[in-house]
């Protein structure tokens, strides 16, 4: 080593960000035409998802809707349906939350196939989830006869069924949800609170969860809304059973065929909790 | 002695192998370059990074056996990392309450915390609403919380601008005074390390290249890196009583050493001249601008030549030598201000 003559760059902390160079006036530009070949397909394509909601709302009886709304197999169907949604998001909650900080957080073999096999549900179709739920809870199932015969407990047909089956199928959208958010958190908060002597328990519980809250909270509301929709996995697992097993939409789907009008009452209170869910998580994800 | 580490970490494209000894109530500063592996032993220490070979020993325990949950140690990082959801003040208490204090006597200890760094006013706030120099004392009062035996800071200053910088760093002196046990800091900026500490460990590509007080790095620079952090011009050459032989170039010093040796001076004492000065200066050889730029209220100009070396000149010194890149000048340095020591 012979010299020492370049002098160490200053570096100045408070220094703004080189901005990006945007031309003035942009605001005047002139754009170019239009092209056909896009727009009249994104305008197709708009009509083609607005156009049957508001069929819904053109055909719906609203002279009768309050009396019909206040018809007892109609709010029978209401509340099962918003106890069963409520209570698989639970299950999903308890479970779910969990099953995605061990994905995210813990490196063990065989991480890949496991976070594959949490989405399976999400692209299965319902009815082979409900056909799947059958062959292994169901009374001649493998885990169903052992429930059966230890406990007593029988799922298949009954108001808990109806939990395990829109558990099934709506669990992945919270562990994807909140996985998502886990590993979009900065790690190094965890590592702050253990130098500090949190155990990774108190981690988890005083830091890690309420730093991805509101994903947790974006994935319960999505999971929650996927629950309230169920019905494939539901019919073929839960069956219909007014009172015990027939959520909203198999009672649209039986109304359709006796009473048409209610099957439309009925669709405008699921279109409007789906408008409302839309609404709460506008600023979290839609936007997004 | 109360700290004793070797620190091994190696990885596929980089090895740290560093040694370190801080005794109770001293402040040791790792300085280097971006990359030398400052930040990957002070994690070593914390225990958030696991180490190759090595061990830490604190107090005679042996802290390398335990996760980083375990060590008594308190570590203030570079961005602070408070936790966003909490208020200052649970941010404080959050060490003692994961030492199973109950929450009321966590937050009495990190009340009392505040108040010493000057924040008690701060306390329901939360981090998003502290300015840059609070939170800097926020994330100081949680490390202290946990009474640590070793505190270990990353880059405090870093993240500061230029002015709460100055009135930070006296604070940050006077706490640390105040802290009885071991300190280790990790830092780029030689003006922190140079005020923080008592110390100096400078680290280069992961290995200590020089070691000692501040003042005595300051003086003496024994690598590149340190004499451009300093501000000197740095030469190894070979000794003879008071001449020091650098390449080409015989150089007259102002103490007298014999065999391998440094020389220093500083880019202030070197006097540029259009033609061949008569007597003063002992030391002097033609060289070429280089290149020539602003440097505070002075003009820093790069000379090539028989060594390469930069003079501080003021702007009135280039106009009247009419200074520009490519010219021909004779540099000068006065032997009384030119420092040679033992290699």
């Amino acid at each position: 080593m012979s010299s020492a003559n370049t002098p160490e760059p200053q570096k100045r902390p408070g220094a703004p960000p080189k901005r990006g160079g945007v031309p003035p006036g942009r605001s005047g530009v002139v754009a170019g035409r239009l092209p056909w070949v896009l727009v009249v397909p994104a305008v197709l394509g708009l009509g083609f998802l607005v156009l049957p909601l508001a069929g819904l709302l053109i055909r719906a009886p609203w002279a009768t809707l309050p009396s019909r709304l206040a018809e007892p197999q109609v709010l029978e169907a209401l509340r099962l349906s918003l106890v069963t949604a409520t209570v698989a998001t639970a299950v999903c909650l308890v479970l779910g939350v969990p099953l995605a900080w061990l994905l995210a957080r813990v490196s063990f073999p065989g991480r890949r196939v496991v976070r594959a096999l949490v989405t399976v549900p999400l692209v299965l179709p319902p009815v082979v989830g409900g056909v799947a739920l059958l062959l292994v809870l169901g009374r001649r199932g493998v885990a169903g006869q052992w429930l059966e015969s230890a406990f007593g407990v029988s799922l298949p047909f009954t108001t808990a069924g109806v939990v395990v089956a829109e558990a099934f199928v709506a669990m992945p959208f919270l562990v994807i949800s909140v996985e998502g958010a886990l590993r979009g958190a900065d790690q190094r908060f965890e590592e702050a609170a253990a130098t500090l002597g949190a155990s990774r328990w108190t981690v988890f519980r005083r830091v890690t969860l309420p730093l991805v809250m509101p994903g947790v909270v974006a994935g319960a509301v999505l999971c929650w809304a996927r629950a309230l929709g169920e019905f494939g996995a539901t019919i073929t697992f839960a069956g219909n059973f007014p009172g015990r097993t027939q959520t909203m939409p198999l009672a649209v789907y039986l109304a359709l065929e006796t009473e048409p009008e209610a099957a439309i009452v009925l669709s405008l209170v699921l279109l409007a909790v789906s408008v409302i869910i839309l609404a709460s998580l506008r600023d979290r994800w839609v936007s997004a | 002695m109360t700290l004793h580490a070797r620190l091994v970490v190696r990885r596929p494209a980089f090895a740290l192998d560093v040694t370190l000894e801080v005794a109770a109530g001293e402040v040791v500063a790792l300085l280097g370059p971006n990359g030398a592996g400052k930040t990957t032993a002070l994690r070593a220490l914390a225990g958030l990074t696991g180490l190759s070979g090595g061990h830490v020993t604190l107090d005679g325990l042996p802290l390398h056996e335990l996760p980083a949950e375990r060590r008594p140690i308190g570590m203030v990082f570079q961005d602070y990392l408070l936790f966003p959801h909490l208020s200052a003040l649970d941010n404080v208490a959050f060490g003692p309450r994961c030492q199973g204090r109950s929450k009321t006597a966590a937050r009495r200890v990190a009340a009392e915390l505040l108040e010493r760094v000057g924040l008690a006013a701060q306390a329901s706030v939360r981090p998003a609403g502290l300015s840059g120099g609070q939170a800097q004392r926020v994330a100081l009062a949680r490390a202290l919380a946990v009474r640590p035996r070793l505190l270990l800071l990353d880059e405090p200053l870093a993240a500061l601008d230029a002015h709460t910088r100055l009135e930070v760093r006296s604070q940050l002196r006077r706490h640390l005074a105040g802290f009885d046990g071991a300190t280790v800091l990790v830092t780029h900026d030689p003006l922190d390390a140079m005020v923080l500490a008592d110390r100096l460990v400078v680290i280069e590509d992961g290995a200590v290249v020089q070691e000692g007080s501040p003042a005595d790095v300051a003086r003496r620079p024994r690598t590149a890196y340190v004499a451009r952090l300093v501000g000197l011009n740095l030469y190894q050459g070979l000794a003879e009583g008071h001449r020091v032989k650098v390449g080409e170039l015989l150089l007259t010093a102002a103490e007298r050493v014999d065999g391998p040796a440094f020389v220093a001076f500083s880019p202030g004492a070197l006097a540029l001249y259009r033609s061949r000065p008569d007597g003063s200066p002992r030391n002097l050889w033609q060289a070429t601008i280089d290149g020539i730029e602003r440097h505070g209220d002075n003009v820093r100009v790069h000379l090539e030549g028989p060594i390469a070396a930069f003079a501080d000149v003021t702007p009135a010194a280039v106009a009247d030598l009419d200074l520009s890149p490519g010219r021909l000048v004779w540099a000068g340095v006065k032997a009384a201000e030119t420092h040679a020591y033992p290699a």
